[in-house]
């Protein structure tokens, strides 16, 4: 990678050690994945859990934050993505204090470097979208392909070592989807039928992106009748992201990269093109449901719950009574709002638990389950339902009203 | 002579394992159980069989950021894969390999989920001139 005159001071140790440690390595980084030099980035997002970071991690983190004392050790704001835990309701899931401690000791860490500890995965919902053309530094998958696609921002997935080197740098190696050439299509996809609830954006996205099929390819899709909510982008591309590893689509007329089909596609472009219908998006999550005739759990999250969404459950939930455990993720910056508006009120008095911070997935998922007998879980999140069978559950995706049904008749599949 | 593949990319050292061949992917958050060290998604491939110290040769990179935290979690603890072979990596892959020092390979002229068999002893080495895996 060629470096100008402070990246290199950087590398030299002339700017400490922490800022050593992470352009050595983005070099490593971009050489693998053919960067020729690096791209300043306004921002990073880094995943912070310690589901993920582990001991290992933490103390890791820990020995950076110690070689970094006394220094402004970030360049660029870098803000987090969902905790382990929501630590008011802890106990309440039965997480074990080890685990709890370790959430703790991660926090000052990240907090010791400078790190805004905002605990979201749907920051371009609530904290500050990006806008066209900015280049930034994301490290959660839903959130890479949102702002990416939605946004039209330039954003790699950024991993947690990388995107905390992005912070403390303020760049990233310029590759993938920080070049224009990258951004064009590779697929098209027909849409032949506009999903209505969040769960078959979800399958939509499901969908296109076993197509897809690996991080490389840019699905341009065709057919959308109306321009999705925010919260339906952010249910496709998550689950877009989490079915194909994909971090960037179009959907031509729509999107902003794409006002017509000559912007991202180039003219006499053969990409292989595929259809998707009604039935498809239909079987993908009769399929998942035909084993299962009742359930243990209901969650909604993966990504957090909007503040729209929190009124959505609420309504549903009014006058009802869950039977069997329901647990509403969102973010800790709609939490306050929800808890002002008497959104979380209505929630929890129909029996159900708002967490606040935490995503279910990254919050211990395996130990909670062991140590709640959960395994049979309903969700509207198609992307919650790709993740959480390797941990054991066995989960079903529904729309959210169908969830709220099963959850208030004792976790019964409404037929 | 013992067949060579190369490949467009490498990082880490030179090791020799035993081969875990599927035409599947590899996400350590969604397709492992970290603890017990075995892919645990039941629909893989691999479902059930102990990755610690085998040679990973698999299709795509898939999934979410974890793998970049999780990699060096899983190598202090000594549950880990020896190496991964990969037909398409992800930059999650990339980015948790160089953090861990882990040894990675990827990018064929060939599937090379197909040209490596189930079991055999191979060597990788991204550290040759050009990046490979030998059967031995």
């Amino acid at each position: 990678m060629k470096l100008n005159d402070e990246e290199e001071a950087m590398r030299a140790g002339a700017f400490g050690a922490p800022a050593q440690w992470a352009i050595e390595h983005q070099i490593q980084v971009g050489e693998y994945l053919g960067a020729a030099d690096f791209v300043a980035v306004s921002s990073a997002h880094v995943m912070a859990d310690t589901e993920s970071l582990g001991l290992a991690g933490v103390e890791w983190v820990e020995r950076l934050a110690t070689q970094a004392a006394g220094q402004r050790c970030l360049r660029v704001p870098t803000i987090t993505d969902p905790r382990g835990t929501d630590f008011a309701a802890a106990h309440r899931l039965q997480q074990q204090d080890w685990m709890l401690d370790l959430e703790r000791r991660a926090i000052a860490a990240f907090e010791a470097l400078g790190v805004l500890m905002t605990n979201t995965c749907i920051n371009y919902q609530t904290i500050m979208a990006p806008v066209f053309g900015e280049h930034v530094a994301y490290g959660d998958t839903g959130v890479v392909i949102y702002c990416n696609s939605v946004c039209g921002a330039r954003s790699n997935f950024e991993g947690g070592p990388s995107a905390l080197s992005a912070g403390i740098t303020g760049r990233t190696p310029r590759y993938g989807y920080h070049l224009a050439e990258r951004r064009r299509a590779t697929l098209r996809v027909r849409v032949e039928h506009t999903p209505r609830d969040l769960n078959d954006w979800g399958a939509l996205g499901a969908l296109v992106g076993r197509l897809a099929g690996d991080y490389w390819q840019v699905p341009a899709l065709f057919g959308i009748e109306r321009v999705p909510t925010s919260d339906e982008m952010k249910h496709f591309g998550a689950a877009l992201a989490s079915y194909g590893s994909v971090a960037l689509f179009h959907m031509i007329g729509i999107t902003p990269e794409a006002r017509s089909e000559t912007d991202v596609i180039p003219a006499q472009a053969a990409l292989p093109t595929h259809s998707i219908d009604q039935g498809q998006i239909s079987r993908l999550q009769s399929s998942s449901a035909a084993a299962t005739d009742k359930f243990d759990l209901v969650v909604f999250s993966a990504p957090q719950l909007s503040l729209m969404e929190m009124q959505q459950l609420a309504g549903l939930l009014d006058g009802r009574r869950a039977s069997i455990p329901l647990l509403a993720v969102t973010s800790p910056q709609v939490k306050p709002d929800a808890d002002r508006l008497g959104l979380t009120q209505k929630i929890e008095a129909a029996g159900a638990m708002v967490l606040s911070g935490m995503c279910f997935y990254q919050s211990y998922a395996r130990e909670i389950a062991e140590a709640n007998g959960w395994k049979r879980l309903a969700t509207n999140s198609a992307k919650l339902v790709n993740i959480i069978a390797g941990y054991g559950y066995q989960p079903v995706l529904l729309s959210m009203r169908a969830c709220v049904d099963a959850a208030c008749e004792n976790g019964r599949i409404p037929r | 002579m013992s067949a060579v593949f190369y490949a467009a990319a490498g990082m880490g050292r030179k090791v020799q394992g035993e081969a875990l061949v599927a035409k599947d992917g590899f996400s350590a958050r969604y397709d492992l159980d970290r603890v017990r060290g075995v892919f645990s998604r039941p629909q893989h491939k691999l479902a059930w069989q102990s990755y610690v110290g085998r040679v990973l040769v698999l299709d795509a990179a898939k999934g979410g950021v974890a793998t970049a935290w999780m990699l060096h979690e899983m190598k202090a603890r000594g549950v880990v894969p020896m190496a991964l072979v990969l037909n398409a990596v992800n930059p999650i892959m990339v980015q948790g390999a160089a953090h861990a020092d882990f040894t990675m390979i990827s990018g064929f002229d060939l599937d090379i989920t197909q040209a490596i068999p189930h079991g055999s002893l191979v060597e990788v080495d991204p550290t040759a001139r050009r990046p490979l895996i030998r059967l031995l």
